[in-house]
Parts: C-alpha cells; structure tokens; sequence
C-alpha cells in the first residue's frame, strides 16, 4: 500500500532489543514470523517466555488491533485469538513506532498440519473451529478475514487456534478485512455486514480449499459456479447438503453448522436441506433471522440438552481419533 | 441526526496528464474545499512498477490529502475498497486530531497518547467510519488505452459498492468518465445509494491520446452537494473527542 503520508514497513533486524517508552519492558528479537499488510510479527524474548511482537508504522490499524484483543481477552474463559499482553512505543532513531504484544501460537498452519493427517483430521478441526466461532459470534464479534493461513494448529493434544484478529468486526458493522476466495461478497452472494453467516460461508470456503488446493478463480460466481466445482469433487460428496446451506445463508449460527457437521462424521443421515434450486440469497435469509427472534427463546432448552449430548459425541470422537493419532505415531 | 458527511474523488488512471491545468493543483484546491482525492494507476500486464507514471498518481493523492496505489487490474477490486476506506480513516483521523489539538494543546496528536488513550481515541475513529455518510465520486480515465482494462473496472466498482453498503452510514456514488466527447468529463452515472449494475457501460470513446487530468478533477469538483461539510461532522462528534482526549 502506497499511503501517501508514511511507509508502513519496519524492519527490526534479529538480535534488536525493542523497549517500550511507557512501560519500560524489553524485548530481543528472535526471528521474523510473518508479515502481512498492516505490519510485521516477530518471535521475541521477554524474561523467560517467548512472546510474538507485532510492529508497524500504521498507528491506526494497529490500535484498532489492539482494541479488539483486548476485547476477546474479556470474554476468555475459551482463548479466542491469542491473548494480549501490552501494547506500547518504540523509540528509534527514525521515529517512533507503536508495537504491541501478544501470546505466541506455536503450532502449523491448517492444510500444513493436515497434509500428513487423515481426512479424520480435518472434521475435528471443523468443529472445534465452529465451537469457536460460536463463541466469539456470541460475544458480539464476527472473525472477518477467516482462512486456513489464520488457523493454526497447536498441541498436542491440536487444536485449532486463529490468529490474525485484523479483520475482526463488532456485529453489525462492515467487515474489516477479507481474503477474496473467501468472502461471500466476492461470490456475489452476500452482503459484507459482519453477522455470524458471514464467517461459516467462509468456512464452506475453507472446506472447498481443503478439497481444491490449489483454490479456483472466479468464472461466472455465484451458486451456479460452487455447485459445479462441489459436484464434480469426490471429497465434497458428502459436505454436499451442508456447503448448500451454509452458501444459502442458511445456517443462522456456528452451533448449527456445527450440529450437521456432527451428524455427517457420526455417520447419521446428512443434514435435511430443502434442496429447491430457488435457495435464498444469503441477505434475505438474514432478515428472516432477524425477525424470527421471538420464537428462539423457548428453543433454548432444547439446545441446551443437544448441546450436552454434541459435548459427549465430541468427546467419543476426538478419543477415537485420538487413539488412533497415537498408534499411528508409535508405528 | 445528521452524522456530516466524508467527500472523496477516486480517480483511476493508467497514464500520466498531458492537458490543461496541472491535476496537483486542482488536487490541492480539493483538499481546501473538504474533498480528498484518491489516485489508483493501473499497470498493463507488461508494465513493470517503475515504468509507469507513477509519480503524478502519488502526487495528486499527496496533494489532494488522500491515499494512492499502482496496481495491475487484477488487484483492482481490493484496492479499490482499500484506498477509499483508508482514505476515510485518514481524513477522520486528521480531524480527529485537529480536535486533540486544540483539547490538549502543545501540537499533542493522538500518537502522542498512552497506548490505553489512544485505544479509546480509535474506537471513536472507528465508530464515525462505520457511521459516517459517504459521497464517491468515481472518474475513470477512459483513453484508448484503457480500454481492455473497463471491464475490471466496472466490477470492482460494483464490489466497492457491497463493501461500503455494509456499513450503517448512507453512501452516495456517481461515475464519470473523461476525457468525453464535448467536454471534458462525462457523466456515466448520477449520484446513486448503489451500485449493482451500472446503467450505462463504459463507452469505448478512442480520442487522440489527450489525458486531461486536470480538467476533469476541476469538473469533478462542482458535481458534490454543497449542503453538508466536513465541519458538520465534527460538531456532531466533540462530545466524544473530548471525553476520550481528556
Ligand atoms: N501470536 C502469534 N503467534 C505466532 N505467529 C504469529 C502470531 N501472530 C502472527 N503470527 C504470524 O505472523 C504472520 C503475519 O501476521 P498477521 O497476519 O497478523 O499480519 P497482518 O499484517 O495482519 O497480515 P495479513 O496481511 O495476513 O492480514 C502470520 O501469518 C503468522 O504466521
């Protein structure tokens, strides 16, 4: 980006001790993890504990990181995002720069991690993912930019951590920040306003990743493009009923989407969809959500005791698979 | 309540301007009357960075207190969103610390806060971005050469549409093209909420290689509703400023 006013670009060369002006604490420089447009993260060391480093020149952008961080610290009982530690300015030579600090996600991204795993694999992150998203969804936050480059996978025992909370946006607002392929806006099918639908279409999005590696281009968008692209993919047979929904709008909340996901790896009849070829534009569905509030109160406690047996479901899978992980690392 | 409204021009461009008055100029006259201007240069897919113009895109957005990008079309869509949302965040941030300014004194900018401060400052920069009422006035430089590039353009136009439609605030674009026929900008489309398909398409208009920059951004300039200022927006927002500045 070519902001007329300043270069955003700091290069910190590894060794360099960055000290922070209002709080005073000390950080070397390990290695360069990543850069991205808003900045550069960097391995640091402070005391004993390695801790990752975010520093960049855009103030703005940076705070407004910062701000959401702290946000999803509150609402940790459940580590959404990794959890924020300080934020404060660097005094240098050329300048002040503004840098915060957060836990450092050790762990591999989702298709690295994946590609010495069995398909197996890749549900169980799926629903651990979606429990996730439920969580922040409800905590009044969309994730915005979800992609398997922002998802990794720490452990053992994995499990799925997201990074990058750039894109993060308050429901209701305007996505902050996306990725093309998957975004919904993009497809033409959808609106960028930040609500929970948002961030399960681009987790159908992830899913046809997974199933096309090398993703796809754009040709005439829209259903009619996703629906050739999953018909003639052997591994997306069976997400079929469920990439229909959740590319409809159809799934108001990550539990939902979590629920058929669930069914499908139980071996349980896939999800019932109304598969008529007049599915609702996202958008639509949404207001119909939005009007259908009344009625989910007394939902509730049916959720609650499906929400138990998924808990034991889930449970009884991530042992099997678990045991099965093991004997395969013994082998 | 009236939330004051940001004014921008997007110009789109693949060359540099060879006729009439000095775009810089024009740009710097912008700015004076509250509107920014946005520059996007469009490589040709053989075009390497450093061949291009580049120097005019980057001034004119300097000048006319906004954000600029060279791109090829392929990233056009992106960057389309991402320079004009920049370009508000911009323009509200310096607002924002004219205020602080004169709340604080002693020159203190919002960079100048502790990091906690600074946090509460943000969120108000961001609440104004969702909220605020935006004007867009999109011109396309429409020379032969453009020609092959029309296409991209029209649908990143569309898709900046679905972005700024996702916010709370109300939009308003309209598009002209330059140079026209018998003057120098054209007018494709009228002030509009949305931008889902656009009326009229760019016309293939081959004219003898004149890039009039600066007239059409001068042209440009009239075509914005004279009611509501960049001042407006301010007096709405002092509450705020001053409750996270103090
Ligand atoms: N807390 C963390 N722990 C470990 N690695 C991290 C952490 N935060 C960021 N990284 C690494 O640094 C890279 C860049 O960080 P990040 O994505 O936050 O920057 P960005 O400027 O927002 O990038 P993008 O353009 O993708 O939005 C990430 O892809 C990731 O590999």
């Amino acid at each position: 980006m070519m902001n007329t006013s300043k270069n955003q670009e700091v290069n910190v060369p590894i060794g360099s001790i960055i000290s922070g002006k209002w709080n005073q604490k000390q950080y070397l420089i390990l290695r360069e993890l990543g850069s991205g447009a808003t900045g550069t993260v960097y391995l640091a060391k402070y005391d004993q504990s390695k801790v990752a480093v975010k520093v960049s020149r855009d103030t703005l952008s940076i705070t407004s990181e910062v701000n959401v961080l702290k946000h999803l610290s509150k609402v940790q009982g459940k580590t959404l995002g990794p959890s924020f530690i300080e934020m404060d300015d660097w005094v240098t030579s050329s300048g002040t720069v503004p840098f915060y600090v957060m836990e450092y996600v050790q762990g591999e991204s989702l298709f690295v991690f994946m590609r010495q795993r069995k398909d197996e694999w890749f549900g169980i992150l799926l629903l651990q993912l979606l429990g996730d998203l439920a969580e922040l969804h409800n905590a009044g936050w969309v994730f915005g930019d979800l992609k398997p480059d922002n998802l990794l996978i720490s452990g053992p025992p994995p499990k799925i951590r997201w990074l990058d909370v750039g894109g993060t946006t308050m429901v209701g607002r305007a996505v902050k920040e996306y990725t093309e392929f998957f975004d919904r806006g993009f497809w033409g099918m959808g609106s960028r306003r930040a609500e929970p639908s948002y961030d399960l279409f681009a987790v159908g999005m992830i899913i046809m990743n997974y199933a096309y590696p090398k993703r796809f281009d754009k040709k005439e968008g829209g259903w009619t493009q996703l629906k050739k692209l999953i018909d003639r993919n052997r591994i997306l047979g069976k997400y079929r009923p469920i990439l229909y929904k959740v590319f409809h709008g159809q799934y108001q909340n990550a539990i939902d989407m979590r629920q058929d996901l669930l069914e499908l790896y139980s071996g349980k009849s896939a999800a019932k969809t109304t598969n008529t070829p007049t599915g609702k534009p996202a958008a639509q569905a949404y207001q119909q959500s939005q009007s259908g509030r009344a009625g989910r109160t007394q939902q509730k406690k049916i959720k609650k005791r499906r929400h138990f047996m998924e808990t034991v479901l889930i449970f009884i899978f991530l042992f099997v698979f678990y045991v099965v992980y093991l004997m395969g690392q013994t082998l | 309540m009236n939330k004051g409204t940001l004014r921008q021009i997007l110009l789109i461009t693949d060359g540099c301007s060879n006729h009439g008055e000095d775009p810089v100029a024009i740009a710097a006259l912008a700015r004076e009357k509250g509107i920014a201007i946005n520059v996007i240069g469009i490589l040709s897919q053989n075009e390497a960075y450093g061949e291009h113009g580049l120097k005019e895109v980057e001034d004119i957005a300097m000048s006319g207190g906004g954000v600029s990008q060279i791109v090829y079309a392929t990233q056009l869509a992106q960057t389309v969103k991402m320079v004009t949302q920049k370009a508000m965040t911009q323009t509200i941030h310096g607002m924002i610390n004219k205020e602080l300014t004169q709340i604080l004194g002693d020159e203190q900018q919002m960079e100048d806060l502790p990091p906690e401060k600074r946090g509460q400052v943000m969120e108000v920069v961001d609440e104004i971005g969702e909220t605020v009422n935006l004007e867009v006035l999109i011109l396309v430089d429409i020379s032969a050469s453009m020609d092959d590039k029309l296409p991209t353009v029209q649908e990143s136009l569309i898709d900046l549409s679905i972005s700024l439609n996702s916010r709370t605030g109300n939009n308003q674009f309209s598009i002209y093209a330059f140079p026209g026929k018998k003057q120098s900008i054209e007018k494709l489309q009228d002030w509009t909420p949305q931008l889902d398909t656009l009326a009229k398409t760019f016309k293939k208009i081959s004219t003898g290689g004149i890039t009039p920059t600066g007239p059409a951004l001068k042209e440009a300039l009239g075509l914005f509703s004279d009611k509501r200022s960049k001042r407006k927006l301010l007096g709405d927002y002092d509450e705020y400023v001053e409750e996270s500045g103090s």
